[in-house]
């Protein structure tokens, strides 16, 4: 196994720091390393680059099984070590939807085939996700990928019976019910945010009502049954309040927003431009403004991107016609960047909080989400605030081009990745043994 | 301009011009020899995504008594929900050498995703797309007006007009309130609650929830198609409520000042949004709003393509 020495860069405190890394784990991290063995290791030069913990997604979409097309588990995970990730969670809306035993395993096998990022398979809660009846949550916990995270996201498990006993099944492995939180009548062909720009550009409204009652509703129901939810891509200022109010009550809930909800408004619709059409909807800027303060003050625990890759043709349409989603996982670090530590809401601390322990904590990924410190498996994410990114989507390692920042610029970039000790990412390039398959 | 789109993209001046233009082609459409050669060797192609026969015809007529060729390209029966490809077929058209687009589709910006596409070097101009604008009918309702409450000349200062019923699905309207608050009308919506969009509030129009207050102030009154099947979606509750408060009828048309007028895009639901008494009295432009349909189109397709082989229309647009 080989040995690595990281010299020039610093933690998330902002103290300066050599870290030796060799066997898979961080071995020493010291202002000046003496050891002979990590002077003899290969070094990387990290010069003015802040070392943070493998950042954790908790919700992507890498399309395999049925979507191969679009992304694979394989694609996905460089996205993901390009974007800085060392492990991501893979959404259960496939072909077959992974509502089963071997479906959560087939994509749990491919992620440690791939070998690039941990890649962990969320269960659906229903079978099919048609919200009807319960998948076999427990066949699914008790399987090789030891599934925590269930979800039927892209749908809304709308029945409060089903989501009730959802909550309660979990509780037996402390499982997480993660809730896409989308009324469905109020939301009948909905095409974009409900309000002014909506009432112009003649789409159909998606209002934030529609989220938000199922928010309510759902952290009242996990009250009730003493058990954890988790919300998906939380978008309205109304939704932060909400959960600030459940977590001051002591509600077992945890909520995550994208970065494309924390920079794009629902005015970039008005292009018609279906790469800017997502599920949820781009709202108002008075509801990115509570998002980035809820993140901030921890209302919301984590980042997670919601990458969801698409076919050139279901986006090079019209609107409606269009595929709702963006990929986010390679530009995810530059805009949490942008939005939340170049504007001072946030500390580096912080940011590895939300990228890296909220949700490795929340899923219960054993090796994910450590400090930076001897001992810690050694999964990082090392980035250079002052290396801007021009995203081009031409570039991207994701087999999918639906990314609405193409031709933007941010201030800071992914350097370098490193996954249980070894590096994906080097001066920001797939390493070579990570860029097959 | 290249296209016409929305009825925002107008200024004042370009209104002006198309509507003093519009006059100048409806002498045309009156006289002996009913064409000008004006777009002789163009190609106009009518793509229409959605059935709309009177705007289909209305476009044909006013390119061909333009002199342009027409080709009538008719994808009904396609919807966006089959993700049928817009893009293919405006890219068949171009490469048929359409000068110009007339594009009628479900979906709101299609018009405006075509323009901006590299799928046409064409002219676009919007004959209708979803719930979003139509901007000729804008246009020959303003001139409708103009003909019959400003003797065919100048603005439309000092008019109040009320469009009424179903706002929140109505290109007609959108298109309305940007064109005629441009030309200094005073615009009142009209309808219940449920069928004014969210954010209508920013519009340059009042709201009004109560037709017969509102009648004895306008000088025109544009009734709206309202479609049966919106009760599915609770609208409203009944076709007879409906009509019951939002309807124009003989009792609602004594409201109204002596010389005011009444309108409709059509196609008329007779018995639901205005009864058979209203649309066909003497007060009822309906038919000439038909007839300036042509006229306007004329003006709008010359001013767009005549000239300029660039692609920049002649004078003003």
């Amino acid at each position: 196994m080989t040995r690595y020495l990281l010299d020039g860069g610093s933690l998330a405190s902002g103290e300066k720091a050599q870290i030796y890394i060799a066997d898979g784990v961080i071995l020493e991290v010291a202002p000046s390393i003496t050891n002979p063995l990590a002077l003899s290791a290969q070094k990387v030069d990290i010069d003015g680059c802040i070392v943070l913990p493998g950042f954790v997604d908790l919700h992507t979409h890498l399309r395999e099984p049925g979507r191969e097309d679009s992304e694979t588990v394989s694609s996905g995970a460089r996205a993901a070590a390009k974007g800085g990730f060392t492990a991501v969670s893979a959404m259960a809306n496939t072909f077959p939807v992974a509502d089963t035993a071997g479906v959560v395993e087939q994509v749990y096998r491919l992620g440690q085939l791939t070998n690039i990022c941990d890649v962990f398979p969320i269960g659906a809660v229903t079978q099919g996700l048609a919200g009807k009846a319960l998948a076999e949550l427990g066949a699914m916990a008790d399987s090789q990928a030891q599934v925590r995270v269930f979800s039927d996201d892209g749908n809304c498990v709308y029945d409060p019976m089903v989501m009730r006993r959802a909550l309660e099944y979990v509780k037996k492995f402390n499982g997480v019910i993660a809730q896409h939180a989308q009324e469905p009548r109020l939301t009948v062909d909905s095409q974009m945010n409900e309000g002014i720009i909506s009432a112009r550009l003649g789409l159909k409204g998606w209002p934030s009502v529609a989220e938000e009652s199922i928010i309510a509703r759902d952290v009242l129901l996990a009250e009730h049954v003493n058990s954890r939810l988790h919300i998906c891509h939380l978008t309205t200022a109304g939704g932060v309040d909400i959960i600030r109010w459940a977590k001051a009550r002591g509600i077992q809930v945890t909520a995550e927003v994208t970065p494309h909800h924390l920079l794009l408004t629902e005015e970039y619709v008005s292009s018609y431009d279906p790469v800017f059409k997502v599920n949820p909807p781009l709202r108002t800027a008075r509801d990115v403004m509570a998002l980035r303060e809820g993140l901030a003050d921890g209302t919301i625990d984590v980042v997670a991107t919601d990458h969801a890759p698409h076919s050139t043709e279901s986006k090079d349409c019209e609107w409606q016609a269009a595929s709702f989603g963006m990929i986010g996982l390679e530009t995810a670090f530059s805009i949490v960047h942008a939005t939340m530590v170049e504007t001072e809401l946030m500390s580096w601390s912080d940011f590895a909080d939300r990228m890296s322990f909220a949700p490795a904590r929340i899923a219960g990924y054993a090796d994910q989400g450590h400090p930076v410190q001897a001992g810690s498996t050694a999964n990082l994410s090392i980035v250079n605030p002052r290396l801007p990114l021009k995203v081009d989507r031409d570039l991207v390692a994701s087999r999918s081009r639906n990314t609405p920042f193409h031709g933007m610029e941010f201030p800071g970039s992914v350097v370098a990745t490193f996954y249980r000790g070894t590096p994906t990412i080097l001066n920001s390039q797939l390493v070579r043994s990570a860029s097959g398959g | 301009m290249r296209h016409l789109l929305s009825a925002a993209d107008l200024t004042y001046t370009q209104t002006l011009l198309i509507l003093d233009t519009a006059a100048e082609m409806a002498k045309v459409s009156e006289g002996p020899v009913k064409k000008l050669p004006t777009l002789r060797g163009r190609t106009i192609v009518n793509l229409f995504f959605e059935d709309s026969t009177r705007t289909r015809i209305s476009f044909e007529a006013a390119a061909k008594r333009l002199s342009a060729d027409v080709i009538n390209f008719s994808a009904k029966g396609s919807s966006v929900s089959k993700g049928e490809s817009l893009k293919d077929t405006a890219q068949t058209l171009q490469a048929m050498g359409a000068d110009a687009v007339i594009l009628r589709h479900s979906a709101s910006g299609a018009a405006q995703r075509l323009a901006d596409s590299h799928w046409t070097t064409g002219s676009v101009i919007n004959a209708g797309d979803g719930t979003h604008e139509h901007p000729t009918q804008a246009l020959l309702d303003a001139f409708t007006i103009r003909q019959n409450l400003r003797a065919g000349v100048g603005d439309l200062r000092g008019l109040t007009i009320a469009i009424v019923g179903d706002i929140l699905h109505s290109r007609v309207a959108r298109s309305n309130v940007l064109l005629l608050s441009t030309l200094g009308a005073q615009v009142i919506l009209v309808a219940p609650p449920t069928l004014l969009p969210l954010g209508v509030e920013i519009w340059p129009a009042q709201l009004s929830y109560d037709l017969d207050a509102t009648l004895p102030l306008v000088d025109a009154v544009m009734m709206l198609r309202v479609q049966q099947e919106r009760m599915a979606d609770f609208f409203f509750p009944t076709a007879r409520e409906y009509s019951h408060y939002y309807g124009l009828n003989t009792d609602r048309l004594k409201l109204m000042k002596s010389n005011s007028i009444i309108m409709h895009p059509g196609p008329m639901n007779r018995g639901l949004e205005i009864t058979a008494e209203c649309a066909d009295s003497a007060r009822s432009v309906i038919i000439q709003q038909v007839a300036n349909g042509v006229s306007v189109r004329m003006a709008v397709l010359y001013l767009l393509l005549a000239g300029a082989p660039d692609g920049n229309g002649v004078t003003g647009l």
